[in-house]
């Protein structure tokens, strides 16, 4: 039975209040906060960021935090251009990836929290191991019973269309992680992003075992606890369609039987 | 080391047509249910006698008994229109995100209409 409430040690309570040293045109924002050393119940931190300081996107305001108020303030950002997926998080309600997320966007205070029902380690930084062992269970790599040769394996123009939409996935889990099915059974249930990540292979015209990959997805957990809530597809900050994915390899197991 | 906390979830995400219009077909399916096995105690009080109808038909007619019954007949109406556009699902179609949203309307929409219409008419 799922469990809808937050465990006692997980409920948020309120935190501190901190200032911009600089004091034009201030935007607040609340931030969650888990220190493990600490330890202790998450807090929500709140912070007026000078926005004259700071650049446009979501991300930048963390960044700014990070430099100017609070250096404790943790969380994950690499490519600050939507390629990397490392700064996912829920910002207003919805998960998406900081870094290409306007700040104009948004209307009045900015509310940001981890992925939500993750593991935190720290502050924004949720454990992803769950997540990447969930990729890895479907093989997420070319399996070919042609034999190799010095060239490449060739693809028609129209095979090679079948994986857009596919391949941009850069598996950053706003998708997994904003699915309430996920959130009840992810331990058993697969999430939306492995599950585009699995046709992803089942698509590729080069690939030899859609069989193998359709007998091990179909399972009353791994697959089908995918209701067609279609929070994935509406959360996607690449705009991919993982919903759409999960429906083709529903079809694909229907059409062989 | 100090357990992890669970990060917030249904505390803190926004409620969209998708997720909503989701819970809600599982609600108006339990709904349904109970409603189906109170429409077979009306059936039985028919199948039993007068008397029997006689205060079945005064549940029915009560205020509270109207309430159920209009409740019962808007979760059915919205159970089928969404049934329906989960079928189209299953079958591979509209599942552009633009296309998720329309039909969402539509089926309140819909609803709304058969309600009114089986009501009004």
């Amino acid at each position: 039975m799922a469990e809808f409430r937050l465990p006692k040690n997980s409920r948020v309570i309120r935190g501190k209040h901190f200032k911009d040293p600089g004091d034009g045109d201030p935007r607040t924002v609340h931030v969650y906060r888990w220190d493990p050393d600490a330890g202790g119940n998450p807090r929500i931190d709140s912070y007026d960021v000078d926005m004259r300081e700071c650049g446009p996107m979501v991300l930048d305001i963390l960044i700014r935090i990070k430099n100017a108020i609070d250096s404790t303030l943790t969380f994950r950002r690499s490519c600050r251009e939507g390629i990397c997926g490392s700064c996912a998080m829920n910002i207003n309600g919805v998960n998406t990836l900081a870094c290409i997320a306007p700040v104009d966007d948004l209307r009045g205070d900015i509310r940001i929290y981890p992925l939500p029902h993750m593991s935190v380690i720290k502050d924004l930084v949720s454990d992803m191991s769950q997540f990447y062992a969930q990729y890895a269970s479907v093989k997420p790599w070319l399996q070919s019973d042609s034999p190799t040769t010095d060239q490449e394996r060739l693809q028609s123009e129209s095979d090679r269309e079948k994986l857009d939409g596919l391949y941009e996935c850069i598996l950053c889990a706003c998708c997994s992680t904003s699915c309430p099915s996920y959130w009840w059974n992810g331990d058993r249930y697969l999430g939306p992003a492995a599950l585009l990540q699995a046709y992803r292979w089942i698509a590729d015209s080069r690939d030899d075992a859609a069989g193998e990959r359709l007998d091990e997805l179909d399972d009353a957990f791994k697959l089908y606890r995918c209701h067609t809530i279609m929070n994935c597809t509406n959360t996607c900050p690449k705009g991919l369609n993982p919903a759409r994915a999960i429906s083709e390899i529903k079809k694909s197991i229907h059409a062989r039987k | 080391m100090n357990r992890r906390p669970l990060s917030p979830h249904l505390q803190i995400y926004r409620p969209q047509l998708t997720s909503v219009l989701s819970i809600l077909h599982r609600g108006t399916g339990i709904v349904i249910a109970v409603g189906s096995l109170l429409t077979a105690a009306w059936l039985l009080a028919v199948a039993t006698g007068a008397e029997a109808f006689n205060v079945a038909s005064c549940l029915v007619n009560s205020i509270p008994g109207k309430v159920l019954v209009l409740a019962w007949s808007a979760c059915t109406a919205y159970h089928l229109c969404n049934g329906i556009r989960h079928l189209a699902w299953d079958a591979g179609f509209g599942f552009e995100l633009h296309q998720v949203y329309l039909t969402g309307r539509l089926v309140l929409v819909g609803t709304i209409l058969i309600t009114a219409g089986a009501w009004l008419a």
